[in-house]
C-alpha cells in the first residue's frame, strides 16, 4: 500500500489528446466521457432543482412567473430522469467496473459502448435545444391530452431527445447482458459475480425490455402532436389514459433502473466496509431479479384516481406490496452484515448508511402509496415528492456518491481528503433530510405538486424544504470541488487502499488499458475476508 | 414569524377519519421499521467499529431461518396494508344509492358546478352536512384531478369520459378545493372552496340563485332544439328508441351484447351513436361531438335521468 508513484502506463496516459478519448474504444474512458456528461446535466438539472426551491419560499409566483416555474420542474425531471440518474450508475461506475469484477478485458461491444455514449450525447443535444429555444412545459410525464394539444412548447424536440437517449440505454443494457453471460474469468461462476454484477444484470434487463415502450409511447405522443392522429385525445377518439399505461410501464421499472445500480454499489460499500461477506447472497442476489420482474407489473398504482377499474387497482395494490417485499429483504441482509463485522467510519461506508437510512424510508413510504385507500388522498401531493425524491435522491444519489468515493482511487488512482468527503456525507444527509423531509407533512396536508403557488398554511414547510436545499446544494457541490482537486493533488492511492476484496482491487490504480495482464482465475467468491462458515444465528 | 404551523388537515368528512385511521396504522408499522433499522445499523456500527486496521469480519454465510423470517413478516404486515387500504377505497368508490348529485366540469383552468335544481357555481362548491354527495366530473379541454384535502377525496377528471366521488361532509366550514393533475399555466390558480352548511342554509342557498331551470329542464330543452324529440318518440314509434325507462336498465344491442344505460353510456351514445346501436334500429343518428358543450351533455343525462328508469345508474 505504500506506493510513491503511479503506474507507468495506465489506461489514462496510454494515448493523449482528445482523439484518443473521443475514439477510445476503452470501457474505462468511456465511463470517463459519461461521468463528465451526466455530471454537467447533474449541475443542470441542480440548477433548476435550485431555482423550483427559492420560488417556493414564498406561497405568490414572485421570483418567477408560473409559466416558468412549469418549464422549471419540467427540465428538473427530463434531466434528472433521462439524463443523470438513468444513466448515472450504470453508465459511469457499471462501465468502468463491470468488466473488471468479471475478470474480463473490456465489455463485449466496446464500439456499441462507444456508440451508446454518442446517441446519450445527441438526445441530450435534442433535449437541451428544447430546453434553450423556450423550453417544455408539459411535466417530466409528458401526460396526454396537455402534451398533445394543450402546451405550447417544445413537446416533439424533448420527446425526440427522450426517443434518442433510450437506445443508448438499450445499447448498455445489451452490453452488460452479453458481457455478463459471455466474459466471466474462469472460475467467476454465477453465484461468485459480485452484487454490484447481478444487480446491473438485473437492471440492464429491464433496460432492454422497458425503454423500446417509452420510445414508442413519446414517438405517439410527437405523431399525435405533429399529425393530429388520433391515439390519445379522446377529441380524435383517442383515450387519454392509454398514455399513462404506456408511460408508467416503462417509467415505473424506469425507478428501478435507477435504484437497482445504487443497492448493487450499497452491496459492494456494505461488504468491504464491514470487511465481511454479505449476509444471505443468494436472497441479495435474487432479490434484484425478483425486483426488476415484479417491477414490470406495478405500473397501474400511478393510475388509482385516473378512473382505471376498481379490480385493476386492486390488483396492481397487491402487486405493489410484493415489491417492497424484495427491497427489504435486501435492507435487512445489509443491517445483519455489519453484525461482527469490523466496521469502518471511512466516507463511502458513511454513505452506505445514508443509503440505508433514507432509502428505508423511501421504501416504507412507497407503501403509503401502494395502499389504495391511502393513495387517493395522497396521489399528486408532495407526499408523492418526497416519497420518490428519498428513493431517487437519498437512494440513488448516495448511492451513486458512496461509489465514487469508493472506486475513485481506482478510477484516478488518486485519494481525495477524507475529511472533506466526511464532511460531505454529512452535509448530504443532513440537508437531504430537511430538504425532503417537510414534503411528507406537507404533502398529507394536501399541498398539491406542480404548483407555482400555494395557500398560505402550506409556506412553513416550504422555507424548511429551501433551507435544507441550501445544504444539500453544497453538499454536492463539496466533492465535485475534491475531487477535481486530487486528480493532480491527491495522495497516491495504491492498488487497494481500502484493504477490500474483489478482481478491481488486485490491479494496480489507475488500471492498464487492458485490465488485466494475465486473465484471473477466480476460486471463491468476492469480498472472503475470512474463510466462511454456517453461523446459527436463531 | 410563522405561527401557522399545522400538522393535519382538518377532518371534515366521513372519509376522512377512515383515511387518518389507516395513516395512523401506516406511521406507526413504518416508524417501528425504520426505527429498528436505524438502531440496529448504529449500534452494529458503532459496536463492532474497527479498531485497527488489519481487522476483518467475522464470515457469516447467512441464516435460511432469518432470510424466511424478514420475507414473511413484512409480507404478512403488508398483506394487512393492502386489505385495510382495499376495504377504504371500495367504500370510497361506491357512492351509496340515492347520494345527493352534483355535476361538475373542468377547464383551464376553472371548476364549473351544476346543481341539478340548475344553480350553478365557479369555484365554489356548496354542499349540505351530513348528505351523501355524489360527484359525477367530466374535462372539456386536459386532464384536470378534483381534490378536498380536508375531505380525502379526489378523482381525476378525465376528458372524453366520468368520473365520480362522493363524500359526506361532517362538519360545517370552508375547505379548500385544489387541481392535483397538472393542467398548464394557472394549474395552481384552479384552486376554490368548498362550503359545507346546514341543510336547511343549502335549501336557502340553492332558492337564492339566478333562477335558470333545472338541469333536466334545461336538458329536455335541449333535447327539442337539437331535434333529438322528432326520432326518439316517446311512444317507442320512431325511428330511435324511446328514452323512456331507459336509464339505468339493461339495453340489448344489435349485436347481441347487452350494456347498462349509465352516464358514459348516454354520453357515448350522443357523441358517437355508432359505437353501441340498439337491437332493432338502424345506425342512422348523427355524431352530436362538437355540437353540444360538456355541461349540455350534463343536462341531457338529467333529462334523460328524470324519464325514470331502474335503478340508480352506475357510473364509472
Amino acid at each position: 500500500m505504500e506506493t510513491t508513484a503511479l503506474p507507468t502506463l495506465n489506461y489514462l496516459n496510454n494515448g493523449h489528446g482528445l482523439k484518443s478519448w473521443l475514439l477510445t474504444r476503452d470501457h474505462k474512458r468511456i465511463a470517463l466521457l459519461y461521468l463528465f456528461s451526466v455530471t454537467a446535466f447533474f449541475a443542470l438539472g441542480g440548477f433548476f432543482a435550485l431555482m423550483i426551491r427559492l420560488e417556493l419560499l414564498t406561497p405568490a409566483a414572485d421570483l418567477v412567473q408560473p409559466d416558468t416555474y412549469n418549464k422549471l420542474f419540467t427540465m428538473h425531471g427530463v434531466i434528472m430522469v433521462f439524463f443523470f440518474l438513468i444513466p448515472s450508475i450504470p453508465a459511469v461506475l457499471g462501465n468502468f467496473l463491470l468488466p473488471i469484477m468479471i475478470g474480463a478485458k473490456d465489455l463485449a461491444f466496446p464500439r456499441i459502448n462507444l456508440l451508446s455514449w454518442y446517441i446519450y450525447v445527441l438526445g441530450g443535444l435534442f433535449t437541451l435545444t428544447a430546453a434553450m429555444t423556450g423550453g417544455i412545459d408539459t411535466g417530466w410525464t409528458f401526460y396526454v391530452p396537455y402534451s398533445t394539444q394543450a402546451s405550447n412548447s417544445n413537446v416533439i424536440l424533448a420527446g425526440l431527445g427522450v426517443f434518442i437517449t433510450g437506445f443508448s440505454s438499450i445499447l448498455t443494457g445489451l452490453n452488460f447482458i452479453v458481457t455478463t453471460h459471455r466474459m466471466r474469468a474462469p472460475g467467476m461462476t454465477w453465484f461468485r459475480l459480485p452484487l454490484f454484477v447481478w444487480s446491473h444484470y438485473a437492471t440492464s434487463l429491464i433496460m432492454i425490455l422497458g425503454t423500446p415502450v417509452i420510445a414508442i409511447t413519446v414517438l405517439l405522443v410527437a405523431v399525435e402532436r405533429g399529425l393530429h392522429l388520433g391515439i390519445f385525445d379522446p377529441a380524435l377518439g383517442g383515450d387519454p389514459v392509454l398514455f399513462q399505461h404506456l408511460f408508467w410501464f416503462y417509467s415505473h421499472p424506469a425507478v428501478y433502473i435507477m435504484i437497482l445500480p445504487a443497492m448493487g454499489v450499497i452491496s459492494e460499500l456494505v461488504q468491504a466496509g464491514a470487511r465481511k461477506n454479505i449476509f444471505g447472497y443468494t436472497f441479495v442476489a435474487f432479490s434484484s431479479l425478483a425486483i426488476a420482474i415484479i417491477g414490470f407489473l406495478v405500473w397501474g398504482h400511478h393510475l388509482f384516481v385516473s378512473g382505471q377499474s376498481t379490480y385493476a387497482g386492486l390488483v396492481f395494490s397487491i402487486l405493489s406490496m410484493f415489491v417492497a417485499i424484495p427491497s427489504a429483504v435486501k435492507v435487512f441482509n445489509w443491517t445483519a452484515t455489519f453484525y461482527k463485522g469490523a466496521v469502518s467510519w471511512d466516507s463511502p461506508t458513511l454513505f452506505a448508511f445514508g443509503f440505508i437510512g433514507l432509502f428505508t424510508i423511501g421504501g416504507l413510504t412507497g407503501l403509503f402509496l401502494a395502499t389504495l385507500g391511502m393513495d387517493i388522498h395522497m396521489h399528486d401531493t408532495y407526499f408523492v415528492i418526497a416519497h420518490f425524491h428519498y428513493v431517487m435522491v437519498g437512494g440513488a444519489i448516495m448511492g451513486y456518491l458512496g461509489g465514487l468515493h469508493y472506486w475513485w482511487p481506482k478510477i484516478t488512482g488518486r485519494m481525495y481528503p477524507e475529511g472533506w468527503a466526511k464532511f460531505a456525507a454529512l452535509m448530504v444527509f443532513v440537508g437531504f433530510n430537511l430538504t425532503f423531509g417537510p414534503q411528507f407533512f406537507v404533502g398529507y396536508l394536501g399541498m398539491p405538486r406542480r404548483y407555482a403557488m400555494y395557500a398560505p398554511e402550506f409556506q412553513v414547510w416550504n422555507v424548511l424544504s429551501t433551507a435544507g436545499a441550501t445544504i444539500l446544494g453544497l453538499g454536492y457541490l463539496i466533492p465535485i470541488i475534491y475531487f477535481t482537486w486530487s486528480i493532480k493533488n491527491g495522495a497516491i492511492a495504491g492498488a487497494n487502499p481500502w484493504g477490500a476484496r474483489g478482481l478491481e482491487w488486485e490491479i494496480p490504480s489507475p488500471p492498464p488499458t487492458e485490465n488485466f495482464a494475465v486473465t484471473p482465475i477466480v476460486t471463491e467468491r468476492t469480498h472472503q475476508y475470512a474463510p466462511s462458515r454456517e453461523v446459527g444465528i436463531v | 414569524m410563522f405561527t401557522n404551523f399545522p400538522f393535519f388537515p382538518q377532518v371534515a368528512s366521513e372519509q376522512a377519519s377512515q383515511v387518518d385511521a389507516l395513516y395512523f396504522f401506516l406511521v406507526a408499522v413504518t416508524g417501528f421499521f425504520m426505527a429498528l433499522v436505524a438502531i440496529l445499523v448504529v449500534v452494529f456500527a458503532v459496536k463492532f467499529r474497527r479498531r485497527h486496521n488489519d481487522e476483518v469480519g467475522v464470515a457469516i454465510h447467512g441464516s435460511l431461518a432469518l432470510e424466511l423470517l424478514w420475507t414473511f413478516i413484512p409480507l404478512g404486515i403488508t398483506m394487512v396494508m393492502f386489505f385495510w387500504g382495499a376495504q377504504v377505497f371500495f367504500h370510497m368508490t361506491r357512492a351509496p344509492k340515492g347520494a345527493m348529485e352534483i355535476y361538475v366540469v373542468g377547464k383551464q383552468w376553472m371548476w364549473k358546478v351544476q346543481h341539478m335544481d340548475g344553480a350553478r357555481e365557479i369555484n365554489e362548491l356548496h354542499v349540505p352536512l351530513g348528505v351523501p354527495v355524489k360527484l359525477t366530473m367530466g374535462s372539456e379541454d386536459v386532464i384536470h384531478s378534483f381534490f378536498i384535502p380536508d375531505f380525502r377525496v379526489k378523482a381525476d377528471v378525465v376528458p372524453g369520459r366520468y368520473n365520480t366521488l362522493w363524500f359526506t361532509a361532517t362538519k360545517p366550514g370552508r375547505y379548500h378545493l385544489f387541481c392535483t393533475q397538472y393542467c398548464g399555466t394557472k394549474h395552481s390558480a384552479m384552486i376554490g372552496w368548498v362550503t359545507v352548511m346546514e341543510p336547511s342554509e343549502y335549501q336557502a342557498w340553492l332558492g337564492g340563485g339566478p333562477a335558470g331551470g333545472s338541469m333536466a329542464e334545461n336538458g329536455a330543452k335541449l333535447f327539442q332544439d337539437l331535434a333529438c324529440s322528432t326520432c326518439h318518440l316517446e311512444n317507442g314509434q320512431g325511428r330511435a328508441p324511446s328514452l323512456k325507462g331507459v336509464y339505468g336498465s339493461t339495453v340489448t344491442l344489435a349485436n347481441g351484447q347487452t350494456v347498462t344505460a349509465d352516464d358514459a353510456y348516454v354520453r357515448e351514445s350522443v357523441l358517437n351513436p355508432q359505437a353501441k346501436v340498439v337491437a332493432g334500429f338502424q345506425p342512422i343518428m348523427p355524431t352530436f361531438q362538437g355540437l353540444v358543450t360538456e355541461e349540455q351533455l350534463l343536462q341531457l343525462i338529467a333529462y334523460v335521468k328524470s324519464l325514470g328508469g331502474g335503478q340508480q345508474g352506475a357510473t364509472k
